[in-house]
This record gives C-alpha cells, structure tokens and sequence, in this order.
C-alpha cells in the first residue's frame, strides 16, 4: 500500500471546547503529527487600548478589570502601580496590604481555574466541579467586597475604593484554611494519578532557551527551570515585606508548569495570610484631594472638599505628563502597563503588556514535531486568557 | 531596587553613545536611539548586558509631533531584575523601523501588533501580517486621527451622547471651569 | 398497573394533550447548549454549569463541543468585528429549532466597548431570544434566561415557527 507524505491543513478554533475561549490555530499535519502550528488571535480584540484614551483614569479601572478577566485584582494592582509611579504616589500601608491579600486570593482562584479547565480538557471533569466550588468561594469573597463576582473595581488611584467589609477577615481566613487542605486534595488525586501524569509528562516542551527567547513569563518560564518571579526581582507594591519562596521546576513540560501552578496556590496562601496577620490600621487611600476622593463626612462640613468632589467626578485626576512602564507578576507572567500621560485627564497611551500574549508565543515552540492530541494539553499547560491576548 | 544608571553605565562602551539619548525616568533607564543605530543598541543589551528577554515592544503616536510613531523595546534579563527601555523613532509614511527579530526571537508577534495598530512597517520581519484585526481591515486603529467609532448613546430625558464626552477632554494645566475642547486629533 | 374500572379513573391516570404541545415540553426542558464562550461571560456561564448553580436542574447542562448538536447558543461575551462571520457560520450550521441567549451586556448591546472592534448587539448578526443583561450577568441571571426562553419554547412564541407566523 502506498503511504502519502501530503500535509493536511486542520483548522483547530475559533469555536474548539479546549481552546480556552476564541483562538484559533491552523496546523499542518504529517499523520498525527503537527508539523507547523500558526495561532490566529484577534476573535477578541476588543479595542480596550484605544477606548481607554478616550477616558478618564477612574473610568479606566473598569475597563482593566475586563482584560484579564479571571485576575481582575491583579490587573487592576498592574494599571494603578503604573498610574501611581505617573504621579509618584505611594498607597497607604493598609490599602498596600489589602490589595496584597487580594491579589493572591485571585491568583489561587486563577490558577483553580487553570486546574479546572486544564482538567476537563483531558476529560477529568470531576476535577473542574471541585475547582468551580472553591472558586465560587473566593467570589464571595470577592463579592463581600464589590458587590460584583468577578469585576470589582476595588483599587483607586492611591489606595482603595472603601476598607473591607465586616467580616472579611475572618471570612477569608476561613477560605485559605480550606484551601491548605483543598489543594493537598488535589495533589493526593492528580500528582500521583497515573492517567494524569502520563498524560502531561514529557509533553508540550519548552527548553529554557525558547522559554526566555520567546517572552514566556510566569508559570510558563518557572516550568522551565528559570526562577524569575517580578514579585522578587523588582518588587512592587510591598512585596518585598513578604516571605515566600518562588516555586521552580525543570521539568520543561506540561507536568513542571502544573507542579508550578500547585506550589504557586500554597505560597499564594502564604502570602494571604501573612498579609492577614499583619494587617495594619490606617486609612486605606491617599489624603491627596487631588486624586482621592475626599471623605463623605467632610462633604456636608467643608465647601473646599465639595469643590473638589466636584472637580475629581466631573474632571478626574491630571497625572504629571510622562510615561511609565511597572511590570507586575500575574497568574500567567509579567503584566504591566506602558502608560503615557501628558498631563491632561485622559491617557495618551495605555498599552498592557498582556502575559498570555507572549506565552502563546511560545506554543508552536511546544507542539511542533508532537502528536495532535498534546496540543491540547499545551494550549491548557500555558493558561491562556484570550481576553488578555486580543485586548 | 536595581540600580539603573549601571545599566546605562554598562551599556555606554558597546554603542555609539553620543548618538542615544539615555536618562533614568522615574527609576527606568532609557535609551532614544536614532533608527540607524537602533539594531546595534539591542544587539549590545543583548550580547554585552546579557538582556536576553524582549519583555515587550510596544508604540504610540505623538500627533501632532513628527516623526509621529514612538517604538518602544522593553528588554529584560530572565531571574533578575534588569530593565532597559530603548526608543525609536519611526519616520515616513508608511512609518518604517528595522525589524528586531533578527536580535530577539520574541520580537515576531509584538512587531506584528505594532504593525497592525500603528501602521509601523518593520522591515525584514518574517511574517508582517496583521495580528488582531481582521486582514481586510483599513486602517490602523491605535493612530490617534483613527475615530473610536462611538454610537451615541441615548438615556431617557437626556441628548444622546457618545460615551467619551460624558466627562469631557481637559487638556494639560487647563484651568478650573474650562474643558471640552477636542483631543487632539 | 391497576385495571382501569371506570372513566374516572381513565382521566386520573392519562394525560391527553396534542403532539405539538408534547414535543413542545420536551423541547423546552432538554434545552442543549452550544460550547461556545467567548470572554468574561463564558466563565460565569461555566460557574452556572457548576455545581453551586448547576444549569442541570433546568435540563441544560450538556454543553455541546459542536454546533450540530445543540439547540441554544448562548453568546457569552463581545463580539468583536472579526467573530461575527465566524459567529454567523456557526449559527448557521445549527440544527433547526435553534434559539438565541445573548448573555451580557456586550453582547446585548455593545456593553461598555462602544468602539470600532465590537459589534454593536449580537442581534445584528442573529436573532435573539432572550437577552441577559448583567456584565457580567451572575449564573442566576443566566438561568432566569433559561427559564424565561422556556416558557418562550413551551409556548410557541419563539424559534422558526413563531417567526414564519
């Protein structure tokens, strides 16, 4: 019989259950194998940068937020570290706190969501109703804040919108004592779990070389074997009062950048409840009326704070013109915002430096020469945001 | 903290110095770089200050400004915290600047979104296509003379108005009471 | 299985009702979602399919990988400019009676991306059933959708048929 060494084209997306929203990727196949992987993004491009320079900083929180949409607290800390730096600003220790406590609750609840979906992509959909509960607890969590699940809108220029509820400390330690035995469950069921682990070792590869070359950042660099955490190398906001370790593995492989993810959950804990125990007292924003709001009660006293309640909500803030880039570290790598300013109440330029971007990158990296069936699983190891890709 | 001056410290013996334009601007180091020499720069923060990492590139339009497109490389160096923003100028219609692929790998989809937004031409990119918008579009969105496309929005009782002149344009040190004039265009 | 003595015991035990009001139920509580997310609105439609809020209840909860399979496409998220054919082109190859949740604001209305590269309300694409509003609509505020688009089936007031008419 004769064999044919044709390559077939297949086109996996926009609509693919294990694409993580609407990517596509055109591949050529030899038999089973992918012989090239091309992603196609832009099914998503919302034209969120351009929209944000018609708009004031304070409306802009709500529109940062719908980025990365499964870290909305880590992508607002990324926007207000650079808007900050723009007007040299430094939150209060309490608000630094808060917005710490949050921002590693949400990565736990991200990266449950990677577990999750990763999980079901490789049909263990019993994982992904384990990780969709603890999930929703970190909503209400999140939801005792905002009064929205997913969007909050919490940060402020210079602190925070209000303090925490009643409650909530309480309420979340109550979450992260769970999650210490949660994310041990999970270990005891997958780590060691024989499907599981054939299923993602020695798959999807990315050496450290094409890693760092390429721009992969966060999970998919530390699954890689190279420590590089934003969180330490160039702390921000207050990072560098906490003790955590970064978590690295050598692996190179599907199994390293969930080894990763895993310990990432614990040392997320950490950090949470470090923050929690040393939670300080104080206001939680900024007594700059030039970019906080000034306090309710002051309103009915002072014309001065109604003068400038006025001027903030009908004006907004004018940042010193100017550009700055901070990078943070997201649940998925580096994010940071270029910000440009020219002294005027609306941005000249906001441009996200968006992680899954720069990971997905690295994807044709990871599949070509392997077989078809561990695209998905590389698609799942890099956990990919197609909200944060296309913008 | 890094201290940045070191990196401009250590990049000065490996590029034509007197040609860049270097400061610390709000604890980032800087270097504007003139297009020609602007390959030279990368390629010494790559090979002499072993930044291996293009963090990322990214580009905005300085209307009324000529040359209009401002590019912007943030390097990095992968487990440390070593950052060096470099600039460039891209002049021309079609703007051009030399592609960085050729220094760093990663420059392929960042170049293709400034392409696809601005309009900026790389040359000698391997594949200049259009990233995110769809390859028949006209235009290129993030040029500040391209229109947002706003609908206005209509509430009851009010004129409709399209969402961006809800809280009007303020231009810099404008005083109280004043605003609403037009972004520059 | 009792022995049917007397006519009152006949309308005790037997429904009577017409095929089209029959297959009209059946229709609405086996309601088969298209997998098909797009942004923010997909992960709350994921949280309904879970077991706090578990779509299941309602007879929902097979979400379908193709679009030939499923009778609802539930539009959760933006439509960008570049979506909408695909997005058409999956409409399209859905099986009749189909039906349309437009899940969000963005997809209702354009939401807050009033801008070049969102369509402006998916029901400028394809017909709409029921919109929920919400950005993004909590799961609950999806399964009142659901509900609400079965009484619509249950009613005959909605799909192919309501339309010709």
């Amino acid at each position: 019989m004769a064999t044919t060494t044709e390559t077939l084209t297949l086109n996996m997306g926009p609509q693919h259950p294990s694409t993580h929203g609407v990517l596509r990727l055109v591949l050529e196949l030899e038999g089973e194998v992918v012989r090239k992987c091309t992603p196609v993004m832009g099914y998503l491009h919302t034209g969120i940068e351009k929209e944000m320079e018609s708009r004031t900083y304070h409306q802009n929180v709500t529109l940062v937020d719908r980025i990365e949409y499964l870290a909305n607290y880590n992508e607002e800390m990324a926007f207000h570290q650079s808007v900050e730096r723009l007007f040299g600003l430094e939150p209060p220790p309490r608000a630094r706190y808060i917005r710490i406590l949050m921002c590693e609750m949400n990565r736990i609840a991200s990266h449950l969501m990677y577990l999750g979906a990763g999980a079901m992509d490789l049909n263990v959909s019993s994982v992904f109703l384990y990780c969709l509960q603890d999930r929703e607890k970190f909503l209400d969590l999140s939801e005792m804040i905002s009064g929205q699940r997913m969007m909050p809108g919490y940060f402020r220029v210079g602190g925070l919108a209000e303090d925490l509820p009643d409650g909530f400390v309480a309420a979340s330690r109550a979450w992260l004592d769970e999650m210490a035995r949660r994310i041990d469950e999970y270990d005891r069921l997958l780590t060691d779990n024989l499907i599981w682990r054939e299923r993602l070792e020695g798959v999807a590869l990315l050496s450290p070389e094409d890693a760092i070359a390429l721009g992969g950042t966060g999970p998919v660099l530390r699954g890689s074997g190279i420590a590089h955490d934003i969180r330490k190398v160039l702390p921000y906001g207050g990072y560098e009062e906490f003790d955590f370790d970064v978590p690295v593995e050598r692996g190179c492989d599907a199994f390293a950048r969930y080894r990763v993810r895993m310990e990432e959950m614990r040392q997320a804990r950490r950090i949470a409840l470090q923050a929690l125990d040393r939670l300080p007292d104080g206001p939680v924003i900024v007594n700059d009326r030039k970019v906080a709001l000034p306090p309710r009660a002051e309103l009915a006293r002072s014309m001065e704070a109604v003068i400038h309640q006025f001027k903030l909500v009908s004006e907004g803030m004018h940042p010193p013109a100017g550009e700055t880039y901070v990078a943070t570290e997201s649940p998925r790598g580096e994010k940071g915002y270029f910000v440009v300013s020219d002294g005027s109440n609306r941005p000249v330029r906001v441009h996200a430096r968006a992680p899954s971007f720069y990971n997905l990158q690295t994807l044709p990296a990871m599949v070509e020469g392997r077989p078809l069936a561990d695209v998905v699983v590389a698609v799942a190891s890099i956990d990919i945001v197609l909200g944060d890709v296309d913008r | 903290m890094v201290d940045e001056t070191s990196i401009l410290d250590r990049l000065r013996p490996h590029v034509p110095w007197d040609r860049l334009a270097a400061r610390v601007e709000r604890g980032g180091a800087v270097v504007e770089a003139p297009a020609d020499v602007l390959l030279a720069v990368l390629r010494a923060a790559r090979n002499r200050l072993g930044l291996d990492t293009c963090a990322d590139i990214t580009a905005w339009d300085r209307l009324p400004r000529e040359p209009r497109f401002e590019v912007v490389y943030m390097l990095g160096r992968a487990g440390t915290g070593d950052r060096l923003m470099v600039k460039a100028l891209a002049a021309g219609e079609p703007p051009r600047l030399p592609s960085a692929t050729a220094v760093y790998r990663g420059a392929g989809f960042p170049e293709r979104e400034v392409y696809d937004m601005f309009g900026v031409v790389f040359d000698g990119h391997p594949d200049l296509r259009r990233i995110l918008m769809p390859d028949d579009w006209e235009g290129h969105p993030l040029r500040r003379d391209f229109s947002l496309f706003e609908e206005p929005v209509e509430f009851i009782g009010h004129t409709p108005k399209v969402p961006s002149e809800i809280i009007p344009y303020f231009p810099p040190g404008s005083p109280s009471g004043s605003g609403g004039e037009t972004p520059p265009r | 299985m009792g022995v049917i003595r007397s006519e009152q015991d006949l309308e005790r035990n037997v429904l009577t009702t017409t095929l089209e009001r029959l297959v009209a139920w059946g229709r609405g509580n086996s309601v088969w979602p298209a997998q098909f997310g797009l942004a923010c609105c997909a992960i709350e439609m994921m949280c309904a399919a879970g077991s706090r809020f578990d779509i299941s209840r309602f007879g929902s909860e097979l979400f379908r990988a193709s679009p030939r399979q499923s009778d609802l496409m539930i539009v959760a998220g933006r439509v960008s400019q570049k979506m909408a054919p695909v997005l058409r082109h999956i409409y399209d190859q859905m099986l009749d009676p189909k039906w349309v949740i437009s899940m969000g604001d963005c997809a209702s209305t354009g939401g807050l991306y009033n801008n070049y590269a969102v369509v402006q309300g998916v029901d400028k694409i394809v017909p709409v059933d029921v919109y929920v509003a919400g950005c993004p609509p909590r799961p609950e505020a999806l399964l009142h959708g659901l509900q609400l688009l079965q009484r619509k089936i249950q009613t005959r007031t909605t799909g192919a048929a309501a339309r010709a008419t």
